[in-house]
């Protein structure tokens, strides 16, 4: 059974794709198809204050995929994502080790531009993390950070990543108006903005449907579906049934003694149609975690 | 919480001074008490080498221009007044913390809360003040002269009232609503659910507002020195004039000089080492008060 | 224990609080409608602007309330710089827990505690004498900012420790600079704080009075620059009542002048702080 050709999608009519090829860094490809990968792990562990969060961690993920992160609480998930941009950096006593490549670039080398690289990652939190200013500052700022002041250049980025996630017609006349008076899933998907406004290669998502109701959760997953090809995606979900909908790989983490590790890593037709290991079968069957 | 070290690429130029006139300042301000402390040791130098501490208790009284300083009055003056007032004030604070939270009308209740609130931020000169045009004539109606050991306790009393009601009030917040709820079940009374509940799980804060209050009350100075007479003399009973160690300071700063600046000094140092104990000791006990978490 | 024990014990307790309460609140009272009464008589327009004659007992307080209002610039000219980047480094530059905010926090928690006059004679020492600026104004403010540092740092340390992490880590994800972060993200969100902590040190320094004596002096005349000695109202009080004869109705007057400002401080702050609070509340 295929369910991720069942479930009906917002696909973006050809004209939104030729605006958003102009806005997002790669032409549409076929996911998956770069035989090159586009983030190499290789033996990462991460500990906190000594105590080891995930070991051994060894995947490579491909440029355009959405790759969906699963298993428990606690497996090391949210760890490998923050990772990936180096926001381990902010955690107190948190140290990671092992190789991690995202093209040529060395993410975890001392040396690394960590600003270029989050900005070249973006990053969406579990709740919606606006800040306490108007919709147009929150995507002006980092566009202004990362050098862009011209504000007709401003203003066309500004709509079209509005209009890519869908709040254009929703916010256009108030976008002056302070974005947390916006609601749960608006706040969210301007996150989203946000993130697209620096038009990164990379797009890490903390379990971003989680703390919004179901129809705004539907309308964030479906607008994550329209990054396919054009954004790597890497999302961590609790929710099997997203995974399934919307995953190009999976990678399923288990914790086993309290050390998060990676358990199996496969297209997601693999997983759950023909798992490998019998802790994968036996979670996404639902008899355990 | 977020820390500093190489958690956002720290080689923008913007960040390395920005961090580090923060530290400068940084540094600045957690010097300050070093340079406070250093600067009392300094000026009191003179004193405790040529006078020495014995002195100060073995003189036969104050005296600077005969070069003869016992401090021991105005210590005497200084530990009545302070706990003359701390027994006045820490029932009727206490008392009044309870009444605002069991006893008072929620309407009334708010209306007491912002009463103490705006008693709190009279100034001292101010009580001083209207200790002296009010308290200090009815005293003296009753017992001449009027200003008195005694006018200072109550004015004192009045002063620090706040601090204990304030403390007392903010910890009887933090008592589980459960601890309540459940002795409420076990059909306790108003009365025996504060004793025997609401007091015993707040002593700590109590305590601590407290030794807030004698921190206030020993470090006062312009109201007792309005009030209190200034009197060099071992009070024998409550309208007693008393003069204390603060202000012995305010009257004659003005005009010491050489060693008997250096003995004002030397009570300076005595007073801030006396009130940094007990608000070390109330901090800790604060600390520990709010880490506890409930069981 | 009998019904009619306990219906007495509980009786009485209810009496003995009530009884504290109306203690607690009675001086109250009497010494607002005493303020009230006696300074509403001497208070005019002329009174708040023109300068005083005869030590006080005429004329008005209008240089006090200018030394006044330089002092207080003064204090919060030196304590909010000061402040502020210390607040910036407990909160977000060092880790809470870690040996120099502690050491830093903890010796500002003794300084809070340390008696005005205390200061007082620390000002006198360091400012008026060691530095050379005499009794001035310049002294005063100084002294007050040593006095007032402690109470600001801590309530604008509170106010960006409020600030969700959240806030930080988003920041961060979108590659924004540390600086970048502080100036346009968190600084702003922890402005309502700063304000309180300012009002709350302004509150401070206008009730005080031992530290001022012997640092900014008693002389009454319009200042002329910071080098001059000034006045402030709470010194002016002081002067009146203990070393003027009849000194008493314009000290009235000026301690009611003194109240109301600490009283519109006091509320505003206490607004402020609450609508802080429903601020860092919302709903995310």
């Amino acid at each position: 059974m295929d369910v991720v050709q069942s479930t009906p999608r917002i696909i973006p009519d050809p004209e939104e794709r030729s605006g958003l090829r102009a806005w997002l860094p790669y032409p549409s490809t076929e996911p998956c198809s770069d035989p090159v990968p586009h983030i190499r792990a290789k033996n990462l562990s991460i500990a906190y204050q000594g105590h080891q969060a995930l070991r051994n961690v060894t995947l490579e993920i491909h440029r355009g995929c959405i790759t969906a992160l699963v298993g428990p609480s606690g497996c090391g998930k949210t760890s490998f994502l923050t990772s990936l941009n180096r926001l381990t950096d902010l955690i107190p006593g948190c140290q990671v080790s092992g190789n991690l490549h995202m093209h040529e670039l060395d993410v975890l080398a001392p040396t690394t531009d960590v600003l270029q690289l989050r900005r070249t990652v973006g990053m969406i939190f579990q709740k919606p993390t606006v800040f306490p200013f108007s919709i147009r500052k929150n995507l002006e700022l980092p566009l202004r950070e990362h050098g862009t002041y011209d504000r007709t250049l401003l203003a066309s980025a500004m709509e079209k990543v509005l209009q890519q996630v869908g709040l254009w017609d929703e916010v256009k006349d108030r976008l002056d108006h302070p974005a947390q008076a916006l609601s749960g899933g608006q706040q969210q998907r301007l996150c989203l903005a946000r993130a697209l406004v620096l038009a990164p290669d990379v797009l890490l998502l903390d379990e971003p449907c989680s703390a919004l109701d179901p129809l705004s959760s539907g309308i964030v997953e479906d607008l994550i579906v329209t990054l396919r090809g054009y954004v790597t995606v890497i999302i961590v979900t609790h929710n099997l049934a997203q995974a399934r909908r919307i995953g190009d790989h999976i990678a399923f983490f288990w914790s086993c003694d309290g050390v998060g590790q990676l358990i199996e890593y496969d297209t997601a037709q693999a997983i759950f149609e023909t798992p490998a290991h019998e802790l994968t079968a036996a979670y996404i069957s639902g008899a355990r975690g | 919480m977020i820390s500093s070290l190489n958690n956002i690429s720290s080689r923008s130029k913007g960040d390395f001074l920005l961090s580090w006139s923060v530290r400068l300042l940084a540094l600045m301000a957690g010097g300050l008490l070093l340079l406070v402390v250093s600067f009392l040791i300094h000026e009191s130098w003179p004193a405790l080498r040529d006078i020495g501490l014995a002195r100060f208790f073995h003189d036969p009284d104050w005296s600077p221009i005969d070069e003869s300083y016992r401090l021991t009055a105005m210590i005497w003056g200084t530990l009545l007044a302070t706990a003359g007032a701390i027994l006045l004030s820490a029932p009727l604070g206490i008392l009044s913390a309870i009444f605002c939270h069991f006893y008072a009308p929620p309407l009334l209740s708010r209306g007491y809360r912002r009463m103490v609130e705006l008693l709190a931020g009279i100034p001292s000169v101010v009580f001083g003040f209207w200790g002296l045009v009010v308290l200090v004539p009815i005293i003296g109606r009753w017992h001449p002269p009027g200003t008195s050991l005694l006018a200072g306790i109550l004015i004192l009393t009045l002063m620090i009232i706040p601090t204990i009601m304030l403390v007392a009030h903010a910890s009887i917040a933090h008592v589980p609503i459960a601890y309540i709820h459940s002795a409420s079940a076990l059909g306790f009374s108003r009365g025996s659910l504060i004793w025997h509940v609401v007091i015993p799980t707040t002593k700590v804060g109590l305590f601590t507002g407290i030794l807030l209050g004698l921190a206030r009350a020993l470090g006062e100075t312009m109201a007792v020195l309005m009030v209190c007479g200034n009197v060099v003399q071992t009070p024998s009973h409550l309208f007693d004039p008393i003069r204390t160690l603060t202000a012995n300071i305010a009257l004659e700063m003005s005009y010491a000089l050489a060693d008997h600046r250096a003995a004002l000094f030397v009570s300076g140092l005595l007073l801030m080492g006396l009130v940094v104990l007990i608000v070390s000791l109330a901090e800790g006990l604060r600390h520990r008060n709010f880490h506890v978490p409930a069981k | 224990m009998s019904r009619q024990n306990r219906y007495l014990q509980e009786s009485g307790t209810t009496a003995i609080i009530w009884i504290a309460a109306t203690l607690v609140a009675v001086p109250f009272f009497c010494l607002m409608g005493d303020l009230l009464w006696n300074g509403l008589n001497h208070l005019s327009f002329s009174f708040v602007f023109s300068a005083p004659q005869n030590a006080g007992r005429e004329g008005g307080i209008g240089p006090i309330l200018i030394s006044t209002l330089f002092i207080l610039g003064v204090c919060m000219g030196v304590a909010l710089p000061m402040g502020l980047g210390t607040a910036l480094f407990l909160a977000e530059y060092t880790r809470h827990d870690h040996v120099p905010g502690r050491l830093i926090r903890g010796s500002l928690d003794v300084l809070a505690g340390v008696p005005s006059i205390v200061f007082g004679l620390f000002g006198n020492a360091l400012f008026c004498q060691t530095f050379g600026l005499g009794f001035s104004i310049l002294s005063g403010g100084l002294t007050l900012a040593c006095m007032v540092l402690p109470i600001l740092i801590r309530t604008v340390e509170e106010s960006f420790r409020a600030i969700s992490n959240e806030q930080r880590l988003s920041a961060a994800a979108l590659g924004l600079s540390k600086p970048t972060t502080i100036r346009t993200i968190l600084f702003p969100a922890a402005m309502p704080g700063l304000l309180v902590g300012v009002i709350l040190g302004l509150g401070r320094a206008i009730a005080e009075t031992a530290a001022l004596i012997f640092t900014s002096g008693y002389v009454d005349r319009m200042p002329e620059s910071l080098m001059d000695s000034g006045r402030s109202l709470a010194v002016h009080i002081y002067d009146l009542a203990m070393n003027v004869a009849g000194g008493n109705p314009h000290a009235y007057a000026t301690a009611l002048i003194l109240v109301s400002l600490l009283f519109i401080i006091n509320f505003s702050s206490s607004r402020m702080a609450a609508r802080w609070m429903s601020f860092n509340q919302l709903p995310a």
